[in-house]
């Protein structure tokens, strides 16, 4: 293990910032982090084993305990559930001889939950050593039970069990015609930059991660910062249940993004960039990188991009993560890139003026800067020409749930959910969440809202829900969402989700009574209003937006008395009736009093 | 007579501690006593509460199955019930045993516990059996008032009971707000 | 002329660089907190110093004061939510405030009194958490850490040490130290260090030291924290 620890910081050049990297290696060879590594790995990087220890306790896919030599994964997220997860996981649990949560006992295997993995329309699905692995079956499940007792490694799996698709089924400005890599920087150059800049904003363009940030007006800000270290980074972690839209972008259209990065680069003056990939989509990460090294050997990247008047020096560096949805939150993002957990800072000050390592950064979805790319090359009006006044162009749609077409949908801003909606196949639809569990969810009786800024603003999660749904369902997995995926750096998220996730569970499980409903709500207005970041200001939303809508649901669960204990009384005296020896009508309790 | 308040009194899995406190208001216990009438209570030995009392006074957090009932049927038979004390709002001391499971703490006391003689865990159905965890009272009844202090001081009692008779919100000064 | 905001109708003087509790606190002005120590960088994590600033929730620890700044601090719906979140405080560990050596010297006591915290509202978690009793002089009793991380910050800031750290995440948040044993006897910790003494609550203790002053005469059984902390905050911030 020493020297392979010694090869492993080597190769990362003794950088600290590249503390997930060196773990995930780690993890990945001995399925732990054994503490002896630990000590190596702080002596060679220079930094307290409390920072590494603190990493790996934040970040889901590293563990100080040894999981199997297999780490089979199985994503937890709503539209898994719909697809039969429950059915999968027993099917898994009998077939591989392995409980959810736990190790084989010959510590070949280990099965446990892991949150949405982006493969919602082509689940119930898996991450097998960190590989995805869409559309479970009971076959596949076979198949891979006999690849695991014999043991082969799972690069030498068949290739079929890992056949992502892309299922891009509406294309409109930017996914109809590839621009040819180059083309986006070429333009840019002739026209000259700051001319491409009016261009961008001129488009319009805003954030396309749901926060709507004008993109023009950000990277004028880094630009005017004054020193030679800017920074770009493209933030594809993209974690919110419901949302594949980068995932399928970075597999077909990685050359576009990569080009609306450098063409950022160039503008704000950056010479170091970022892609920061979600651990769940390891199995892009070689293709990137190979579309990386094209990119140097046609100029695109490296020393003197395109030769061009101005000197463009650009690199672009892929950094995964390891499991934590709090890394969407672009300076979360920033902490993990410099190889710590994934906590939001303070602001101000902003990423534009103190990012990764203090120095200005831009921090842009994987969308917007393909969309960059595309606007550099067609000019700014051609992207405003489409869409709404506040929201110009077209929004990339991650369309999953009950519909006959799951898949990637291209939609113009303003158009109405109706309209998704028929183009999707969905039916009998009960209700929408858009925007994933962070956003909104509407009830069939407001088809005729719109996707845009000014009314339904999406990252690009659509989940469809139809009439043989239950909304509490959908709420209490959303809600366990958010306390499991809480960083827990400030007290109204970190206490509140927790007590959100419980007094639901009381509820959804017929204890509440009378007040119980109006605590909650109190609870939702309380995390809602004074947690530190968006996930804790968002993580009632689930509560709120279907408490507002369908109040009825919840009262319906609500008992007519004024008081019900939320823990099993009876279960409490059970140690006690054991170790006594009593089954006796004296050694039991009601959950509430009788009469 | 029958125009007096009545009060209800009891110590769940408490030291009577905050009872002993409240005895502490010394001489105004005649005051009190000009309205207000004690209905079950240790100082009154009475050990059923009458149906129609006003206020019930609850010391003491919930560790066993008869603490349950006792709770129970002051809170059906109290308008206003109040957890008074530590124990009887966050588990007090008492609660320092949910970090222990319930099995090793029976199993010291006796079965593996020095000078045991006859080891074997009580079984009379005539005890009560302990919960797996010393709770709260407002996680198994609603609670409209809250008392806190190591005990509560006499002059709390004091104020709460003379602002509630009086028609006031009850309200406690800084001064009298203590937990321990 | 000095710029100046203005707190709850007060008209507050302020420096370039201050953050609104620094110019609340340099004005006499209390704004609770747990997490703040003028003496280490503002963490904004605790969230009791929640203000509004321009009808915006800010924490005030972190919020740089601005010329024109409308604050709202001393409100009714901000001190009851500040109550809430001190009962959160309460209920995610274990506090015993009738056995704790630190009560009435203790911060998070002191604050919920401040707030008139009658109860823990919420349902309690029973976590489980050890204590660390190894070290000669020191203890650890994780049942009371409120994750305000001044004992990391006191650490690295200005004992120049590593011994503190938290990790893990969410409702699983805990106090590491910085040996390879994983118990504070092993790491360089020391009695005299500013980290051993910041503490709140009681959750870093000194050992031989608890009831030197009795129970009844400490610093929070007669006066409030608003006063004691304006009181030694004020001449931190000017020095």
């Amino acid at each position: 293990m020493q020297t392979f620890i010694e090869d492993l910081i080597t190769k990362n050049n003794y950088q600290a910032t590249h503390l997930l990297a060196v773990l995930r290696a780690v993890q990945a060879q001995y399925h732990h982090i054994p503490k002896a590594a630990i000590e190596q790995i702080a002596k060679l990087l220079l930094i307290p084993r409390t920072q590494i220890i603190g990493v790996i306790e934040f970040y889901s896919f590293f563990h100080l305990t040894p999981r199997g030599q297999y780490e089979l994964l199985i994503s937890d997220s709503i539209t898994d559930h719909m697809l039969g997860k429950h059915e999968m996981t027993a099917y898994i649990e009998q077939k591989l001889n392995v409980k959810l949560g736990e190790v084989r006992t010959d510590g070949l295997v280990s099965f446990d939950n892991t949150s949405c993995t982006g493969l919602c329309d082509q689940g119930p699905a898996a991450l097998i050593n960190g590989y995805a692995l869409p559309h479970l079956t009971p076959a596949k499940i076979d198949q891979m039970a006999d690849l695991i007792n014999q043991q082969l490694p799972v690069s030498a799996w068949p290739k079929v069990l890992f056949d992502v698709k892309d299922n891009v089924i509406k294309s409109s400005l930017l996914l109809a015609h590839c621009i040819q890599p180059g083309e986006a920087l070429h333009t840019a150059f002739k026209r000259g930059l700051k001319e491409t800049l009016k261009e961008i904003d001129m488009s319009g363009l805003r954030g396309r991660g749901g926060a709507g940030f004008k993109t023009a007006t950000k990277w004028q800000y880094c630009s005017e910062e004054k020193t030679d270290e800017h920074i770009v980074v493209c933030n594809a972690d993209e974690g919110e249940p419901g949302t594949f839209k980068d995932r399928v972008l970075l597999n077909a259209y990685a050359h576009h993004v990569f080009e609306g990065m450098t063409l950022c680069a160039a503008i704000i003056g950056a010479k170091k960039g970022f892609l920061y990939l979600r651990g769940e989509y390891l199995h892009l990460y070689d293709q990137l990188n190979a579309i990386l090294a094209d990119r140097h050997k046609l100029g695109l990247l490296g020393q003197h991009i395109l030769g061009a008047d101005v000197d463009v020096d650009f690199d672009i560096e892929i950094c995964l993560g390891a499991g934590a949805y709090i890394c969407g939150e672009e300076s979360a993002l920033i902490e993990s890139l410099e190889g710590k957990m994934g906590v939001p800072r303070n602001r101000p000050p902003y990423p534009v003026t103190q990012g990764y390592l203090g120095k200005p950064t831009v921090v842009n979805n994987v969308e917007t800067f393909m969309a960059a790319a595309k606007i550099a090359v067609n000019g700014g009006e051609w992207f405003a020409a489409m869409g709404t006044e506040k929201s110009k162009g077209t929004k990339i749609l991650s369309i999953c749930g009950d519909c006959d077409n799951p898949g990637i949908y291209e939609v113009t801003f303003g158009a109405s959910i109706q309209s998704i909606l028929d183009d999707c196949g969905a039916k009998d639809v009960l209700g929408i969440q858009i925007g994933g569990p962070s956003g909104t969810f509407i009830s069939n009786t407001e088809l005729a809202r719109k996707i845009a800024f000014e009314d339904l603003a999406t990252g690009g999660s659509f989940i469809i829900f139809n009439n043989t749904r239950n909304i509490l369902d959908i709420v209490n997995n959303f809600t366990h969402f958010f306390a499991h995926e809480s960083c827990g750096f400030c007290t109204p998220c970190r206490v509140g989700t927790s007590l959100l996730k419980n007094q639901l569970d009381k509820i959804v499980n017929g204890h509440g009574s009378a007040g119980d409903v109006v605590a909650l709500e109190e609870l939702c207005q309380l995390v809602k209003t004074q947690s530190h970041c968006g996930l804790g200001q968002t993580a009632a939303n689930p509560i709120l937006t279907t408490l507002e809508r369908y109040p009825e649901l919840y009262q319906a669960q609500l008992k007519k008395i004024s008081y019900e204990p939320g823990f099993d009384l009876d279960a409490a005296l059970e140690t006690a009736r054991r170790l006594a020896n009593r089954d006796d009508a004296a050694a039991h309790l009601t959950q509430v009093e009788e009469g | 007579m029958t125009n007096k308040i009545r009060v209800a009194t009891t110590s769940l899995a408490g030291c009577f501690g905050c009872h002993m406190s409240f005895l502490d208001i010394d001489e105004r216990i005649l005051e009190l006593a000009e309205v207000v009438v004690f209905d079950r209570s240790p100082i009154t030995d009475i050990e059923h509460c009458s149906t129609d009392c006003d206020i019930g006074l609850i010391e003491g957090g919930v560790c066993n199955s008869e603490n349950v009932h006792t709770l129970r049927e002051f809170r059906k038979s109290c308008k206003i019930l109040v957890a008074v004390g530590a124990c009887a709002i966050n588990g007090g001391l008492p609660a320092m045993r949910n970090f222990i499971p319930l099995e090793e703490c029976l199993n010291e006391a006796y079965i593996n516990g020095i000078g045991v003689e006859n080891a074997q865990i009580p079984n009379d159905p005539e005890l009560p059996l302990l919960l797996d965890k010393v709770r709260p009272i407002h996680e198994v009844v609603k609670v409209d008032y809250f008392l806190p202090g190591c005990p509560p001081s006499a002059d709390v009692f004091w104020k709460f009971l003379t602002d509630l008779i009086a028609g006031r919100e009850p309200s406690l000064p800084y001064e009298l707000v203590h937990y321990d | 002329m000095a710029k100046t905001i203005m707190i709850d109708g007060l008209s507050i003087p302020f420096e370039e660089g201050q953050t609104i509790m620094q110019a609340a606190t340099d004005a006499g002005v209390y704004i609770p907190h747990l997490c703040h120590h003028p003496e280490f960088s503002p963490h904004g994590s605790c969230k009791l110093c929640t203000v509004k600033v321009n009808g915006r929730n800010c924490s005030a620890c972190t919020f740089p004061a601005m010329e024109g700044q409308e604050v709202i601090n001393n409100a009714k719906d901000l001190n009851a939510d500040r109550q809430k979140i001190t009962q959160m405080l309460f209920v995610e560990g274990n506090h015993f405030c009738p056995s704790c050596e630190k009560t009435g010297n203790c911060q998070l006591q002191a604050v919920a009194y401040h707030l008139n915290m009658l109860d823990d509202h919420f349902p309690l978690f029973y976590q489980h958490r050890e204590v660390d009793a190894s070290h000669a002089d020191l203890l650890i009793d994780h049942n009371r850490c409120i994750f305000c991380t001044l004992c990391v910050r006191a650490s690295h800031e200005h004992d120049g040490k590593e011994v503190f750290a938290i990790s893990g995440r969410g409702i699983n948040k805990h106090l590491i130290v910085n040996s390879e044993s994983g118990l504070l006897k092993d790491t360089d910790v020391s009695a005299k260090d500013k980290a051993a003494h910041i503490c709140p609550t009681g959750a870093i203790l000194i050992k031989h030291t608890a009831y030197q002053v009795p129970i009844g005469e400490r610093i929070y059984d007669h006066q409030q924290i608003d006063q004691v902390s304006l009181n030694s905050e004020q001449v931190d911030h000017d020095k």
